[in-house]
């Protein structure tokens, strides 16, 4: 007791005012900004935006889009929410249902992909390109991320980790899109999620040193 | 605890935040029940239940600009509190599961007198040089609180590491130890 007495007297001795940290809404839009940013200045100085163009005319196409960055932005608020003390679990549902609506897309554009062009389309060729697109784009995201994440000092870095690997994974996917002239097929789809679970593993391995408040 | 201290201890900590350290002060001492409540949901025994409680305010002092006077303090606090009494509990676990009890080791060291036979200058010498050899952050831990005596709260604000960081590095530096002097050392 009279250690934890003497604990309180150190803590409290000339106590200096802290920047409180603003909201995780306000801190993921700038963070996303930034990225957002970086990513115009990739799409139109490099990518074939007519190719583009004429590909997102697929619904099926724009669906998938639609869901890889939704689970982007989405899974990346709910690490900034999952870094505070007080936020429950079940952010980390947050990006699932645009997760599904991602993987419901491009499994429909892989079956019809199947059936037009057979199983002889299955070479990993490209895909393996595109694994290391997102690993190569996926990882340095998540450094810049958890340079800002770390400033909550997460309480339970796993959960928070998982969050920032399936975001910029995703993200990267999202961005892979404008350099991808071809459907997807199952090899490309299988070495997408295996490249977003490759993140997430490298991510979550660097959480305890990166994100842990000690 | 009741809504009206839940506010007025959400007010405590948005002075804190401003630097008021009478506020602070009277924060932390009001919310030493509610801790030691949830902490002895986990920790029966006293000595690790404070350790738990000191490890609470640490991990609040650390954390103390996280918390939003818009939401309710009790859920920052009740999270905070939970959270590091779940880690203490694993940490146990963990411990205990490297270590065995040795009764015949506690007979034969327990008592100093038991301890004659060994040659204090000799094993005072090889100890000097095992200690040194740690790493920094083990030797540290076993500087502070087996050769100074630190509790471990003195020992995290002089060094700067977490009851839990120390804990551990104090954990491998007795292993480390034990193999150099052939588990003449004792936690």
């Amino acid at each position: 007791m009279d250690e934890t007495e003497g604990l309180i007297a150190r803590l409290t001795e000339g106590l200096q005012p802290v920047k409180r940290l603003p909201s995780p809404g306000i801190r993921a839009s700038l963070w996303l900004g930034l990225v957002a940013l970086l990513g115009a200045i990739i799409v139109f100085g490099f990518s074939d935006l007519a190719m583009f163009v004429r590909r997102i005319s697929d619904p099926k196409l724009a669906l998938e889009l639609t869901g890889t960055l939704l689970t982007g932005i989405l899974a990346v608020v709910a690490a900034f929410e999952l870094s505070l003390p007080d936020r429950p679990l079940t952010w980390a549902l947050l990006p699932a249902p645009s997760f599904v609506l991602w993987l419901g897309s491009s499994g429909y554009s892989c079956w019809r992909h199947w059936l037009v062009r057979g199983v002889g389309h299955f070479e990993a060729g490209e895909g393996a390109d595109c694994f290391l697109w997102i690993v190569a784009f996926g990882v340095p995201l998540a450094v810049s991320l958890f340079v800002v994440l770390r400033k909550a000092h997460p309480l339970s870095p796993g959960p928070v980790a998982a969050m920032a690997g399936l975001g910029v994974a995703s993200l990267a996917a999202f961005l892979l899109q404008f350099f991808h002239p071809f459907d997807v097929t199952f090899i490309d789809l299988g070495l997408h999620l295996a490249a977003v679970a490759t993140v997430i593993v490298l991510v979550r391995a660097a959480a305890r040193p990166g994100l842990n408040a000690g | 605890m009741t809504a009206n201290s839940a506010e007025e201890w959400g007010r405590l900590m948005a002075a804190a935040q401003a630097g008021d350290g009478a506020a602070y002060a009277r924060l932390l001492r009001e919310i030493l029940p509610y801790i030691r409540a949830i902490a002895r949901r986990h920790h029966a025994a006293p000595d690790r239940l404070e350790d738990v409680v000191q490890d609470v305010l640490l991990t609040i002092h650390r954390v103390r600009h996280t918390y939003d006077p818009a939401r309710p303090f009790s859920a920052w606090l009740g999270a905070i509190a939970h959270r590091r009494s779940v880690d203490a509990l694993r940490r146990k676990a963990r411990t205990e599961a490297a270590e065995t009890f040795s009764p015949i080791a506690y007979e034969t060291y327990a008592d100093p007198a038991a301890n004659k036979d060994i040659s204090a200058h000799e094993d005072n010498a090889v100890l000097v040089e095992a200690i040194a050899a740690l790493p920094p952050g083990q030797r540290q831990a076993v500087e502070l609180l087996r050769l100074k005596e630190m509790s471990l709260a003195e020992a995290s604000a002089a060094s700067g590491q977490s009851v839990g960081a120390l804990k551990v590095s104090l954990h491998r530096a007795i292993r480390a130890l034990q193999r150099v002097l052939g588990g003449r050392v004792g936690e």
